[in-house]
């Protein structure tokens, strides 16, 4: 057959090296054309064989037509961020084709729809043509469903060159797909046949191939999303309200799935949980902090427009001090910014949302675990410290898939915080005020109606100890000098930051969220290409731990990276650091919208070590 | 409903045998003649008549002179005044974490019409079990005496501004909308307002209650349409309310056709009689149209211009459970081990 002629005379000579277990798969196709199934069979397949794996889906804002990619990368040493290079191409879009190859670097694959004729645009990469209509219109006779087999194609073909087994490739369709056996059989026909065309007709050129592993047994693959859904389950979550927002929405649909099968009332059948897509961002948090004063444990989940959004209920909430859960999967900004895309642009807003002095905790999940764990914690924190409580994931943990050790039953009762009871009451001589500071930790006790407890009005407007409207300017500072004074008693109740030392180490990196996969990959650059360790704190919670002024100390310089343009952790660091300590900090930042790497972070902080250097 | 506090002898008691003191709220900080005093002395009787108990009430409102009243009423009942408009979000969260609660809204017209536009047009799709009160004075009392969105075309400002936008009409919006007890009275008409308030306890689901409550600062000039003497003037009602609750055995004789009889939930009886000719409060189209008539000859029509006594509400159509969601014990919210294991295996 002509392709593989083609391809043979036209690509540079085979090379004998072989990268086992190391390489990125980037696919671009259309959206709306059905290659999720696809690209997920890859993914899972390559799992199923072992190898660790992450995949990230580069999607527009937009329903059909428009390009979109999705990138698989597989390492056997399990770094998992995204890899700033892509090896290998599937070039199924034609209107990005011409742009994707050229952006390749020399030496890298490419699998292409043979009409495309690739191959013309460089002589640097190896090509491998592939006739996708004429294999698919051999596999499968009915015309309407060849648009959604042709993708499994590239499944087989893939398989054959990269060594991927077959069989795993069966057991991930059959698990995709479930129990539409019709689609089963039509996809495994399609993945026959790309593999039987590679085999016969492509010679291997490149150096990439799998090669069974042992790392992914008893791992699971999520997304955190999916798992922030699972956390809120187990965290007896009883009223949710949201607003579809992308990437947001998939995580209170994925728990309504969870509720519907998990959470109805055995005895009644009725469920133990009311969820409401409200008609916007604000009757959201209204619910949530309606139910949240009412005695229920309430959760929302947004990004950034509804953040925005919320932030006037953020203030009620935390001046009348009134619990809720939010999670904010962070996207590109500001305004509708790039809605598909990935950032931690939201920390500064978050921190301090809403007008006058506020400040707010946030958990910072940096995997699909902690998306899990930090649910939980964040309903225990929320009643504990009747305030507000924001989750800021992002649309790479959010939306992505990520594998992960299984998550843990929850072996902690749920901390409903101080609710005022009858002991309670006798030990303060029946004399309770909502806002008396009785244990001297900032956190006083509440009553909620029904429970036959003092009833109280709460108010946002200026009030006493006692609850009771007041403008005195006494009351007023006495009554935010004790918020303060509990902002300061959560430092030690949110989850503690993660510190990785390295013995010799001058410089410090500071991190959080989805850039950690990135750093530690960074890190071990650092070592091995510059000789230069560095020492780790991973950033889970603000406010900050004690642990994080002592880790500046002990360094010259801390990079702190992060997915945002203004450095906005950062900030947040120095207002709370000593000027002498945050004069340690520098930044690395990265906010193009694509998932932060390693390479760049490794780049930047090179750069910076080298002026740092030539300055002392 | 029973209750452990002993009553002093000599002492007005209700049937649950409360005194009126958990009943009545702070000492009120609106004008003196203020129409939302008023409503607030309805609301102090007529829950002591229907013997609820203020703990089982929970009271919400926005932000405006009409919204501090909740302080001013139901002491003995949790209250919480959050933000401007979006008070039925706050209700709507409230009653789903704890759906045994009574609950009372108080908002403005401005709250309502103006800021709370979108929240209110939601509240009355989702038929939520909530008692909605504006107190509608057509104009914002508490930041000087604008005009608000229920003021009527041509109404004139205390400093001779003119309204030369038409209102938004609350009741016709709320029928059209969902909500299933829509009323409307003036805060002038003591037995009015008392009657339906007693009927909006009765009933499960959105009752939107307008109570032109007239501005006795801003808005009680000659020109003004929300004025005490130009409501007086202009009250319209639709007919008589006898409103009989469950724990009275009282019977009501009619001439046949002259009254409608509404079963409500509780067991209570509304008898609405007809002074307009063939009208029917369960008829949307009929309550619409006395609306539109009324308005057009410049007429407040007042009293229950529809009702829906077997309509869904929200806590319903969602499947709750029957005790509250905010005490369900940690076994009957956490799924056990198994549940997490069987997760997990499908993701492996």
């Amino acid at each position: 057959m002509a392709p593989t002629d083609a391809a043979a005379a036209e690509t540079p000579a085979a090379s004998t090296r072989r990268i086992v277990n190391d390489f990125s798969i980037q696919v671009a196709t259309v959206n709306g054309s059905g290659s999720q199934t696809a690209n997920l069979v890859l993914l899972r397949s390559i799992f199923q064989m072992g190898i660790p794996v992450s995949g990230k889906n580069l999607f527009p804002s937009n329903i059909a037509g428009l390009p979109t990619w999705y990138t698989i990368r597989a390492n056997a040493s399990g770094y998992v961020s995204r890899k700033k290079e892509i090896d290998f191409l599937v070039a199924m879009n034609p209107e990005t084709a011409k742009q994707d190859v050229m952006s390749l670097q020399p030496g890298s694959a490419v699998l292409y729809d043979e009409p495309l004729k690739l191959n013309a645009l460089r002589d640097d990469l190896i090509f491998y043509p592939v006739p996708f209509d004429k294999i698919v219109a051999e596999v499968c006779k009915d015309a309407k469903l060849r648009r959604l087999v042709k993708n499994t194609i590239y499944d087989g073909v893939l398989a054959k060159l990269l060594d991927v087994e077959l069989g795993e490739m069966e057991e991930a369709l059959r698990r995709q797909l479930g129990k539409k056996l019709k689609a089963v059989e039509l996809n495994v026909g399609a993945l026959k046949a790309g593999f039987d065309f590679a085999e016969k007709n492509l010679v291997k050129q490149d150096p990439y191939s799998v090669e069974r592993m042992d790392k992914t047994a008893g791992k699971i693959l999520i997304e955190g999303n999916a798992a922030a859904a699972l956390g809120c389950m187990m965290a007896g979550v009883t009223v949710v309200a949201w607003y579809p927002i992308t990437p947001s929405s998939s995580l209170p649909e994925t728990l309504i799935g969870y509720m519907k099968k998990y959470r109805m009332d055995k005895a009644s059948g009725k469920a133990t949980f009311a969820i409401v897509q409200a008609e916007d961002e604000i009757a959201a948090i209204g619910m949530v902090i309606g139910a949240g004063w009412a005695g229920a444990r309430s959760m929302t989940s947004t990004s950034g427009p509804g953040i925005s959004l919320m932030a006037e209920f953020a203030g009620l909430a935390y001046y009348a001090e009134l619990p809720g859960v939010i999670f904010d999967i962070q996207r590109v900004g500001p305004s509708t910014g790039l809605p598909t895309r990935t950032a931690q642009g939201d920390i500064l807003s978050v921190a301090t949302l809403s007008h006058g002095d506020t400040k707010h905790i946030m958990l910072l999940p940096a995997t699909v675990e902690e998306c899990y764990t930090m649910a939980m914690d964040a309903f225990d924190l929320s009643e504990r410290f009747q305030t507000l409580v924001f989750v800021m994931s992002d649309l790479d943990l959010g939306m992505n898939t990520w594998m992960s050790a299984t998550f843990q039953y929850p072996d902690k009762p749920l901390d409903r915080g101080k609710l005022l009871d009858q002991a309670t009451l006798t030990r303060i001589n029946n004399d309770w005020g909502r806002y008396v500071d009785v244990d001297g930790d900032g956190i006083t006790y509440r009553t909620i109606p029904g429970d036959g407890m003092p009833a109280a009005f709460t108010r946002g407007s200026g009030h006493n100890a006692r609850g009771q409207y007041s403008e005195r300017p006494d009351d007023y500072v006495n009554n935010l000098d004790r918020l303060a004074r509990k902002f300061e008693t959560a430092r030690t109740f949110v989850p503690a930051p993660v510190v990785d030392d390295a013995p010799g180490s001058r410089i410090g990196v500071i991190a959080y969220g989805t850039s950690h996969f990135a750093v530690e990959e960074s890190r071990d650059q650092l070592q091995t290409e510059a000789g230069l360790p560095t020492a780790y704190l991973r950033l889970r919670a603000y406010p900050f731990g004690e642990e994080v002024a002592a880790f500046v100390k002990r360094f010259e310089r801390v990079y702190v990276v992060e997915q945002n343009r203004d450095a906005q952790m950062l900030t947040l660091l120095r207002l709370d650091l000593d000027p002498a300590l945050s004069a340690r900090l520098r930044s690395v930042r990265h906010y193009n919208g694509l998932p932060i790497d390693a390479r760049s972070i490794t780049d930047e902080v090179l750069a910076q070590e080298g002026a740092a250097i030539a300055v002392t | 409903m029973t209750t452990t506090s002993t009553p002093e002898p000599g002492k007005k008691v209700n049937r649950i045998g409360l005194e009126m003191q958990p009943y009545r709220g702070g000492k009120t900080t609106l004008c003196a003649g203020c129409g939302h005093n008023a409503i607030s002395e309805r609301i102090i009787e007529a829950f002591f008549e229907m013997g609820v108990n203020p703990k089982d009430v929970i009271k919400l409102s926005g932000i405006g002179c009409s919204s501090k009243s909740p302080a001013y009423f139901l002491g003995g009942s949790h209250g919480l005044n959050s933000v401007h408009g979006r008070m039925p979000s706050v209700a709507t969260g409230a009653l789903l974490a704890n759906r045994k609660l009574l609950a009372i809204g108080v908002s403005g017209d401005g709250d309502t019409g103006a800021i709370g536009i979108g929240q209110f047009v939601h509240l009355m799709r989702r038929n939520l079990p909530l008692i909605y009160i504006i107190e509608d004075n057509g104009c914002y009392g508490l930041t000087k005496g604008q005009f608000s969105p229920t003021a009527d075309l041509g109404s004139v400002l205390k400093n001779g501004v003119v309204n030369d936008l038409p209102p938004i009409d609350t009741c016709s919006l709320a029928i059209e909308l969902g909500a299933s007890f829509v009323a409307r009275s003036f805060s002038g008409d003591k037995k009015q307002l008392l009657s339906i308030l007693k009927a909006s306890m009765s009933h499960r689901g959105t009752c939107m209650i307008d109570v032109i409550s007239p501005c006795v600062t801003f808005n009680d000039h000659e020109g003004s349409t929300k004025s005490y003497a130009y409501v007086k003037d202009h009250e319209e009602p639709v007919g008589d309310i006898n409103f009989v609750p469950f724990f009275e055995d009282i019977s009501v004789e009619y001439e046949p056709g002259t009254t409608t009889e509404v079963k409500m939930h509780d067991g209570s009886r509304l008898f609405l009689k007809k002074l307009a000719e063939d009208y029917d409060p369960t008829d949307k189209g009929a309550a619409l149209r006395l609306l539109r008539e009324t308005t057009h000859r410049n007429e407040y029509a007042t009293g229950i211009f529809y009702i829906e006594p077997t309509k869904y509400d929200f806590t319903t159509l969602l499947n709750l459970v029957d005790e509250p969601l905010s005490t369900l014990p940690l076994e009957r919210i956490r799924p056990g081990r198994e549940v997490l294991d069987a997760v997990m295996d499908s993701l492996r």
